[in-house]
């Protein structure tokens, strides 16, 4: 079971996530909290995975959705926080390219500010 | 002549059934011997292959069950995983990792099952797909949890 709260910092939305992002309840949970987001016009988004346990093939694939549809919206989504288990599956599947992670919650809020994200371009 | 634990479990094609198939998976690799993080890799293979059976090789047919079978013995832990599909082929998955692929949302599942296992044999048969995953016992790595 996933557990998510959000917070405001300035103009980023901290998500804290905790628990499992799996097939099903969690994946879901994270799917709509993203488009709640989104529909308030909230798109500069930081998942804080601190306290994510565990995230499977499904739970890879919905935060890779999260990433394209923020930048779809021309925001943009970083990671925050990745245990050894999750920084490791992110090694493995290259998505580690593909996201910026970062390690110091006021640096990566500070990171929204500079200009031109990393990562790969999204079609829109 | 060497002795091999056999252990069957057959399951329902439904979510749940998957953290069912984890965590007897967990039990058996902890009694195997296997450290924390090879058992939560091991597990997480198992995982991603009920999860292709019960969505993809089943397609949740409440009629048709999944069997996963597993074989300790001293040099190995083998678990094969049985659906009762029409057949699953892994030719047709793209690379994960090429970069035309990275932002894809699904087929992820069979690339971690081969990045976390020593072997992995998927066998078409004329009653669904069976996925027979190895770890070696003397292989494990250290410990990176």
């Amino acid at each position: 079971m996933i557990k998510a709260t959000c917070r405001r910092i300035d103009t980023v939305t901290v998500v804290d996530l905790g628990g499992r992002i799996t097939l099903g309840d969690g994946s879901t949970t994270l799917r709509d909290m993203v488009r709640n987001l989104l529909s308030q016009g909230e798109n500069r988004i930081l998942l804080n995975l601190g306290e994510v346990s565990y995230i499977d093939s499904s739970g890879l694939g919905e935060l890779v959705n999260a990433f394209t549809q923020v930048r779809r919206s021309g925001g943009d989504l970083k990671l925050l926080n990745l245990t050894r288990k999750v920084h490791d599956l992110l090694q493995i599947t290259k998505l580690y390219t593909v996201f910026d992670v970062q390690d110091d919650e006021a640096r990566a809020i500070a990171a929204f500010g500079q200009a031109g994200a990393p990562g790969p371009q999204v079609a829109h | 002549m060497a002795m091999v634990q056999h252990q069957a479990i057959v399951l329902d094609s439904r979510i749940e059934s998957v953290e069912e198939a984890e965590a007897a998976t967990e039990r058996v690799a902890e009694r195997a011997g296997f450290d924390e993080g090879e058992r939560h890799r091991i597990a997480m293979a198992v995982r991603e292959i009920t999860v292709n059976a019960v969505m993809h090789g089943n397609a949740y047919d409440r009629g048709k069950k999944v069997t996963i079978e597993f074989d300790l013995s001293p040099g190995e832990l083998v678990v094969s995983i049985r659906d009762e599909g029409s057949g699953f082929d892994t030719t047709g998955v793209a690379d994960p990792l090429a970069p035309e692929n990275l932002l894809r949302q699904s087929g992820r599942g069979i690339f971690l099952a081969r990045a976390f296992m020593d072997e992995v044999e998927v066998q078409p048969t004329s009653s669904g797909t069976s996925v027979r995953l190895t770890k070696h016992r003397q292989a494990q790595a250290p410990s990176r949890s």
